[in-house]
């Protein structure tokens, strides 16, 4: 028999005096409840030891993991804008100044170029914690100068998804930067320069319903959830439970919407590969190697 | 007739109208007059009602259960239409509508989401919540259109793509966004209309379009105003508020340079005169076709990439010196 008896049953904090957990030493595995040292972590590349369980991790993580060296980060200078006044509980230019602040991003999306295995490749990766990785005007307008990036120096890209969706407090904006997204990313299939889409847990909106889906590869992180609709509303829609795996990325594979699943630990190797592999056909889909200033910089 | 909460006052005077009628029928009583001046009173107070509607009350309408629906207007402005069903891969969805029409002489291809008109056949149209497969039906036509050499006219209205679980399995998010891509670069004319809702990837899905006009009564956002209330407010309660802080009605869509223009509607909406309306809706479509007919297939692609490229509102910062960042 234990020492200590549970009294009241469940979580009696209330979300406001939900305390954030100190960036301690310890971490404690969401799905297996194992745990280890951050440090154990990190070197495992931030999947938990014992199940192997892919922890959210932000855009600069994804750098760090994928480039050769400190990448360049573009496209910083823009904001958001609060356009159109939006107050919910909270007005819109309040939530982003504090969210700013509080991730150190300036939003859900970075765009960053650098080298992978000493190839150039520019990556957009999205940050969950900010606003639930939602895409506004930002977002649009960082993918689309990306793309006209990757045109110009005939690099390929890398977009790592990470987001609910769309971001309601820009309204129509938001929905356009679907269309706007797509539309640019039909300049990239002309060119012949390779645009890769990895979809990490959550992938959920209009992002799916966007760029996400457009890959030239479509892949994805183990287990991540991937799809339009969120599981809880198809869940109230039709009223029922939903079946097992639903909307997971192995279930996705299964169907025939992902090229394939790749472990974290793997990514860098298997997008080193793909550029090896994409630039056999000497077209200059990708840039060649540029080993004078990896050198330099390793 | 049905009325709207926001129509009380019309309400009333209607059955006043209908009274003084009845009165004129059976009796000897000549109520000409003042049928007539209840009919001016009508009139001018539903042009009072009509000048003043908030987000809320546009969404309403949109909603409206006699508001005409896209197969009412492919019939009333196109001659010898022939619908066209099926993605070729699974089955034919019931939400979305389309096919080969004659615009005054002039071939189109004319698609949407069609809504049922009474309560069994809105469950037959699933509400006009398309389903993957028709987003690929509708893409399937638009490749034939550009085979062929036709404009492709898409009718927006829909509350939504289905959130089902099937929909999910057969890749709803890849059919819309499949869509987006193939619209940027077909090679025919695109105009859309969004002619009751808009709601969210749905609507986009087949409204990327090198003309997008709404109807006056009408709205186009990334989330209808009830789920923005209860995932922003935690409430289903704030949707007149949501409706407002999203900006979702034409007017503001213009304003903000996301649509190429609004076409106003009868006073009282399209539902009080649906010929009139399909008057005004074939005018539009036919003087962007006219336009968009003197440009080459790569000029109107570029065009269009170049209009969406421009949607957006951000402020550009000075670059900041990069911060070195701790490293645990």
């Amino acid at each position: 028999m234990g020492w200590f008896k549970r009294l009241k049953e469940g979580i009696q904090t209330a979300t406001r005096n939900k305390k954030e957990a100190p960036e301690g030493l310890w971490y404690q595995c969401k799905q297996c409840k194992a745990t280890c040292t951050r440090r154990e972590l990190r070197e495992n590349f931030h999947k938990c030891p014992s199940c192997n369980y892919h922890v959210r991790i932000g855009s600069r993580d994804y750098f760090e993991l994928l480039f050769d060296t400190q990448p360049e980060e573009l496209f910083g200078e823009l904001r958001s804008k609060d356009i159109l006044g939006f107050v919910d509980l909270k007005p819109y230019a309040d939530r982003l100044a504090e969210t700013m602040r509080k991730t150190e991003l300036t939003d859900a999306i970075t765009v960053a170029k650098g080298k992978v295995n000493k190839r150039p490749l520019v990556v957009a990766a999205m940050d969950f914690n900010f606003i639930g990785g939602s895409m506004g005007s930002v977002m649009g307008e960082r993918i689309s100068r990306a793309v006209d990036h990757c045109l110009e120096h005939r690099i390929p890209l890398l977009i790592i998804s990470k987001s609910g969706g769309a971001r309601m407090m820009e309204s129509a904006f938001s929905l356009m930067q679907m269309a706007k997204t797509s539309a640019k990313l039909t300049l990239m299939a002309k060119a012949g320069i390779p645009y890769f889409s990895l979809m990490t847990d959550p992938t959920t909106g209009g992002v799916t319903a966007s760029f996400a889906m457009l890959g030239d590869l479509n892949f994805a992180e183990p287990n991540a959830l991937i799809g339009f609709a969120g599981p809880r509303v198809i869940k109230e829609t039709i009223k029922r439970e939903l079946p097992e795996g639903f909307q997971t990325a192995e279930s996705l594979l299964e169907n025939g919407f992902l090229d394939f699943i790749v472990d974290r630990k793997d990514l860098k190797e298997r997008i080193s590969d793909l550029l090896t592999l994409f630039d056999s056909a000497g077209n200059g889909a990708v840039a060649q190697p540029i080993e004078q200033e990896s050198e330099e910089a390793g | 007739m049905v009325f709207l909460d926001f129509e009380k006052p019309l309400e009333m005077l209607h059955d006043q109208l209908e009274r003084l009628r009845q009165v004129g029928e059976e009796g000897d009583l000549d109520m000409t007059e003042q049928i007539k001046e209840l009919e001016n009173r009508i009139r001018s107070k539903r042009k009072e009602i009509y000048a003043n509607l908030n987000g809320w009350q546009k969404v309403q309408l949109s909603r409206h259960p006699e508001r005409p629906y896209t197969l009412f207007y492919i019939n009333q402005m196109c001659k010898k239409f022939v619908e066209l069903h099926g993605d070729r891969c699974i089955k034919d969805d019931k939400a979305i509508v389309g096919g080969l029409a004659s615009l005054d002489g002039q071939t189109v291809v004319i698609l949407g989401h069609q809504k049922g008109v009474n309560t069994k056949m809105r469950q037959y149209r699933n509400f006009g919540m398309a389903n993957p497969e028709g987003y690929r039906k509708a893409l399937r036509l638009m490749k034939l259109a550009e085979r062929f050499g036709f404009p492709v006219i898409t009718l927006i209205d829909t509350p939504g793509a289905y959130p089902g679980v099937e929909a999910e399995e057969r890749g709803q998010a890849e059919a819309i966004a499949r869509n987006l891509f193939e619209m940027a670069q077909l090679r025919v004319p695109i105009v859309s209309v969004i002619i009751g809702e808009g709601a969210s990837g749905g609507a986009i899905g087949i409204g990327l379009g090198d003309r997008v006009y709404m109807l006056e009564y009408t709205w186009y956002s990334v989330i209808s105003p009830e789920s923005c209330s209860s995932i922003l407010w935690h409430s289903w309660d704030y949707k007149e508020q949501a409706a407002e802080a999203l900006r979702l009605t034409s007017d503001h869509m213009q304003h903000f340079g996301l649509i190429d223009g609004v076409i106003k509607e009868p006073i009282g909406g399209a539902h009080t005169a649906p010929e009139e309306m399909a008057r005004l809706l074939k005018r539009q479509i036919k003087k962007a076709l006219a336009e968009l007919a003197d440009m080459t297939p790569e000029a109107r692609i570029e065009a269009r990439i170049r209009k969406y490229e421009q949607m957006g509102t951000y402020e550009v910062v000075e670059p900041e010196e990069p911060k070195t960042r701790k490293r645990r």
